[in-house]
C-alpha cells in the first residue's frame, strides 16, 4: 500500500486527526480545570489515536504507530478510569501529539524521516504503572439481559459501571422507528437524552413483527428521575425498563493513583455533586430549529425600526421622555446586534466537510475512469452558513465531475503533453468580506474558446460576425443544453450541467466564473455570500414601488446628469473612469409602463469585479436590513428576483436577483428588452 | 458481483481497506462511516459480507454483529471483525456472538484478502 496517493491521504487524515487532538485536548484541559469532565470527549481522544495508530501500522511506519499506541495505551487507561486526569498528564498527552505531529511532517517529505521516541515511551510508562484498577463494582448483580452485557465493548462497561458507582439512575428506553428515517429520528432522541444524561449505548435490535420498523434500545444512564423522563414529550415513544435504581449513597471509589508527582485534580466524579453536573459540551440542533431563530432575529429588527420610528416622531412632537427612548433604542439596537452574530455564528461550518466530501468522490471517480489525479484543498477552516454548505454540495460535485471527466486527460495524453502523469485539481476557499469565494482549478486539457464559439454559432446561439470577449464565450457554457462533448458519458452526462449549476448558485446569489486557457487547465470561482438568512440591502425607489438591493453586490451609486447616457447598439450605456456601464430600467423589465422613460435620478452600480451593470432608480431610500423570503414554487420562474422582504410597517418589497440581472443584460437575452 | 459492507469510521482506514478489497476486482464495495448507515445500507442492498471495526461512536461493531445474527435475514452473512490487539475480551465477544473471523490492525493487504476469499470462495 505505499502509492502517493495512500500516502497523501494518510498525511492529510493524519494532520486532521493531530490538530482535532489538540483542539480537544484544550477543551479537556478546561474540563480539568472546571472539575467537569465529559467521558465523550476523552472518548474520541482515545478513539483518534487508535486510528492514527491503525492507519500508521498499515502504512509500516512503525515509529509513528508505536507512539500512538503507548499514547493510545495511556488514553485508555484515562478512559477506563485506571488513572486520573491532571496537569502532568494533560502536559505529557500535549508533547506526544507533539512528537507525533513532528514525525508525520517528516515523512510528508521524506518517508525514512524518524526521531527518537524513548522519552515519550518512558514517560508514558512511568505514568501508567503508578496506576489502578476501577473493577470495584460487579456488573453480575445487576438485573441485566446478558444478551445486552455481550455486545458491549469493554468501554462501555466501564461507563455503566462508572454510573453504577456513582450511585445513578439506569435505564433500558426500547423505541422503534421507521426505516426510512431511524437515523435523524435516532440522533435527535440520543441528543434529548444526551442533555439528561449520558447515553452508555445504543443497540439495534432484532427483528420484530412490523419489518417496516427498526427497533432500539439505549442503555442510559439518567440524572433525572423517571417518573419526568415518562412525562417529556420527546420521550413518549420510548418505553422505560429499570435496570439499576438511583441511590443516595455512592458505593465506595475505587482507589485511583494520581499518578507520579501528580497533583490531585478532582478525579472524575469525585464527588457526587461534580457527577450530577457532568453534561454534554456540544448539541446536534436541527437546522430548521435555526432558520426560526434567525427569522425571529430579522423579524425584532424590524420592530426595532418600527420602535425608532415612534421614538423619532415623539422627539420631533416635542415630547418630554423621548430622548430616554431614543437611547433605549439604541442600546436595543446594539444587543440586536449581537444577537444576530451570534445566531449566524452557530450556523456557521467550516467548510471541510464539504471538502472532505469532494475527497471520496474524487477518489472514487478517479478509479473508476481509471484517471490519476490528486485533489489538494486549501482553506478547509472557512465558514459559511450551512444551509449554503448544503446547497452547495450538488453544484460542487457536478463541478468536480466536469474537471475529472472532461478536464483531467488520460495518463498517456498527459505524459504526450509533457505534463506530470498525475493530474492536479485544487480546491481553495477564501473569505473575502462578506463573501467566501471557492476556486475549483485543474491542470487539464482546459477549454478552448474558439471551439466554444464555432459551436455556438452551429447551434445559432452566437452571430458569426459579433465581436465577442473570452468571457462571453465562456458564459456559453451556462446556455441550457450548450456542451462541446460529442459523446455521453457516464458520469458528466451530456448538456445537463452548467447551466443547473448556475442555476443552483445564482439562487444563493452568487456567482460563477469560468476561466480556462487551452491546454493548461481550468479554472471555475464560486463567490458566494456567507450567510442568507437577513442582508442588508440598499432600498430603492422606481416609479411608486420600492425594490431591495442586496449590498454586497452594490459597488457606488451615481447621481445621473443629462447627457450622460449613450446608446450603443441599442443598449443604454453610460461612460464611467473609461469603462463603459450597460444601463437595466427596472420599469421595463418589469414592463411597469409603456413608455421608456428617461426619467431617473440615480444609476446603482451592483456586480462583481468587471462583471458590472448599473440600474437606474429614481430614489435611493437608504439602507436596511432584510429577511429575504422565497416566493415559492409557483413564482420560480420569475426573472430578476430573489425573493421578497418586509420592511416593517407592513410595507413588502422585491429583492433583486443581481446575478441573474447581470448576466441576462450582459448577453443582451431577449426577454428584458435592453 | 458480489457485495462487501465496510463499516469503519476512520475514513483512511475505510480508504485502505477498500483499494485492498478493490484490487482483488471481482467485489462491489459499499462504504459505511458508522454503524447507522451499515444499518441503512443493510436492508437496501444484498450484502455478501460485512466487515466492520469494533471500536465506533453509537453503535459499536459488537452491536452490528449482533443485529446481523439476530435477524434471519443477515443471519448467514459472514462477518469479520477488525480490532487492535488491545482489545481482546471485545474480540472475543464478537466472535462469541457469531463473527467469522476477525483482523487484528495493523495488517498486511495479504490477510484480508484471504480472509475475504475463504467466506466468499
Amino acid at each position: 500500500m505505499g502509492s502517493r496517493q495512500a500516502l497523501d491521504d494518510f498525511l492529510a487524515e493524519a494532520e486532521e486527526l493531530l490538530e482535532k487532538l489538540r483542539q480537544d485536548l484544550a477543551q479537556f484541559g478546561d474540563e480539568i480545570e472546571s472539575g467537569e469532565i465529559n467521558p465523550d470527549l476523552i472518548n474520541g481522544i482515545f478513539r483518534d489515536a487508535h486510528s492514527i495508530k491503525g492507519v500508521a501500522g498499515m502504512f509500516g511506519f512503525d515509529d509513528i504507530a508505536e507512539l500512538a499506541h503507548r499514547l493510545e495505551s495511556l488514553l485508555d487507561h484515562l478512559r477506563l478510569g485506571k488513572i486520573s486526569p491532571n496537569g502532568i498528564l494533560l502536559d505529557l498527552l500535549f508533547e506526544t501529539i507533539e512528537g507525533l505531529g513532528r514525525l508525520t511532517r517528516g515523512k510528508a517529505t521524506d518517508s525514512d524521516f524518524t526521531i527518537d521516541i524513548s522519552a515519550y515511551v518512558q514517560r508514558i510508562e512511568a505514568l501508567i504503572s503508578g496506576s489502578g484498577s476501577c473493577e470495584g463494582v460487579s456488573l453480575m448483580a445487576l438485573d441485566l439481559d446478558p444478551s445486552l452485557l455481550n455486545v458491549l465493548t469493554e468501554y462501555e462497561e466501564h461507563r455503566l459501571k462508572f454510573n453504577l458507582g456513582q450511585g445513578a439512575l439506569l435505564l433500558l428506553a426500547s423505541v422503534a422507528f421507521p426505516l426510512d428515517s431511524f437515523d435523524t429520528d435516532l440522533s435527535e432522541l440520543t441528543s434529548e437524552f444526551k442533555h439528561i444524561g449520558e447515553v452508555i449505548s445504543t443497540l439495534p435490535g432484532a427483528a420484530n413483527d412490523d419489518p417496516s420498523l427498526l427497533a432500539f434500545r439505549i442503555l442510559l444512564a439518567s440524572k433525572v428521575p423517571l417518573e419526568t423522563l415518562a412525562e417529556r414529550v420527546e420521550f413518549s415513544d420510548c418505553q422505560f425498563t429499570v435496570i439499576a435504581e438511583a441511590t443516595t449513597e455512592a458505593s465506595p471509589e475505587c482507589e485511583i493513583s494520581p499518578g507520579p508527582g501528580g497533583e490531585e485534580i478532582a478525579a472524575p466524579g469525585a464527588t457526587e455533586d461534580t457527577s450530577l453536573r457532568s453534561v454534554s459540551h456540544s448539541v446536534r440542533v436541527d437546522i430548521g430549529k435555526l432558520d426560526i431563530l434567525m427569522n425571529i432575529v430579522g423579524e425584532l429588527g424590524l420592530v426595532k425600526g418600527s420602535i425608532a420610528q415612534v421614538a423619532t416622531d415623539l422627539t420631533q412632537a416635542g415630547q418630554p421622555l423621548s430622548r430616554d427612548l431614543e437611547k433605549a433604542v439604541h442600546a436595543l439596537d446594539r444587543r440586536l446586534v449581537e444577537l444576530q452574530k451570534a445566531v449566524m455564528d452557530v450556523r456557521m461550518v467550516p467548510v471541510r466537510q464539504l471538502f472532505d466530501k469532494m475527497n471520496r468522490v474524487v477518489r472514487r471517480m478517479a478509479r473508476e475512469l481509471g484517471k490519476n489525479v490528486e485533489l489538494s484543498t486549501f482553506g478547509a477552516d472557512t465558514e459559511f452558513d450551512k444551509l449554503i454548505a448544503e446547497e452547495l454540495a450538488d453544484p460542487l460535485l457536478h463541478i468536480m465531475r466536469n474537471s475529472l471527466d472532461h478536464g483531467i486527460e488520460p495518463s498517456s495524453e498527459r505524459l504526450a503533453a509533457g505534463k506530470p502523469e498525475t493530474g492536479r485539481i485544487e480546491l481553495r476557499a477564501t473569505q473575502r468580506g462578506n463573501h467566501v469565494v471557492l476556486d475549483i482549478s485543474d491542470d487539464g486539457k482546459g477549454i478552448d474558446p474558439d471551439v466554444l464559439r464555432q459551436k455556438g454559432i452551429e447551434r445559432g446561439l452566437v452571430d458569426p460576425a459579433a465581436q465577442l470577449t473570452r468571457q462571453d464565450l465562456f458564459n456559453l457554457l451556462f446556455t441550457p443544453g450548450f456542451s462541446t462533448r460529442d459523446e455521453v458519458s457516464e458520469y458528466s452526462g451530456r448538456g445537463v450541467g452548467m447551466d443547473v449549476v448556475k442555476n443552483n448558485i445564482s439562487a444563493m446569489s452568487g456567482m460563477i466564473d469560468i476561466e480556462s486557457q487551452p491546454g493548461q487547465g481550468t479554472r471555475i470561482s464560486l463567490t458566494l455570500p456567507i450567510t442568507l438568512a437577513i442582508i442588508k440591502a440598499l432600498v430603492v425607489h422606481i416609479q411608486q414601488r420600492d425594490y431591495a438591493i442586496p449590498l454586497t453586490s452594490v459597488l457606488e451609486t451615481l447621481l445621473l446628469e443629462p447627457g450622460m447616457i449613450q446608446t450603443i447598439e441599442g443598449q443604454e450605456v453610460i461612460e464611467l473612469r473609461n469603462q463603459t456601464l450597460p444601463l437595466l430600467r427596472l420599469n421595463q423589465l418589469f414592463a411597469l409602463d409603456e413608455t421608456t422613460s428617461t426619467a431617473g435620478e440615480f444609476v446603482v452600480v451592483v456586480g462583481f469585479s468587471d462583471r458590472r451593470l448599473g440600474i437606474v432608480v429614481d430614489e435611493l431610500r437608504g439602507q436596511q436590513d432584510v429577511v429575504i423570503k422565497s416566493l415559492g414554487q409557483a413564482l420560480s420562474f420569475v426573472k430578476g428576483v430573489a425573493g421578497a422582504a418586509d420592511l416593517g410597517n407592513q410595507r413588502t418589497v422585491l429583492v433583486l436577483d443581481v446575478s441573474s440581472l447581470i448576466n441576462d443584460t450582459l448577453r443582451g437575452d431577449g426577454s428584458l428588452n435592453v | 458481483m458480489k457485495k462487501i459492507l465496510v463499516t469503519e469510521d476512520s475514513a483512511a482506514m475505510r480508504g485502505l481497506i477498500v483499494s485492498t478489497l478493490e484490487a482483488m476486482e471481482c467485489f462491489e464495495i459499499i462504504e459505511a462511516g458508522n454503524g447507522f448507515e451499515a444499518l441503512r445500507t443493510l436492508p437496501r442492498e444484498k450484502v455478501d459480507l460485512v466487515i466492520t471495526d469494533i471500536n465506533m461512536p453509537d453503535i459499536n461493531g459488537l452491536e452490528l454483529v449482533n443485529f446481523c445474527r439476530s435477524n434471519p435475514q443477515y443471519q448467514q452473512t459472514p462477518l469479520i471483525i477488525i480490532s487492535t490487539e488491545r482489545s481482546e475480551r471485545d474480540r472475543k465477544k464478537g466472535l462469541a456472538l457469531g463473527a467469522d473471523a476477525y483482523l487484528i490492525k495493523p495488517f498486511q493487504p495479504e490477510e484480508l484478502q484471504q480472509l475475504v476469499r475463504r467466506l466468499l470462495h
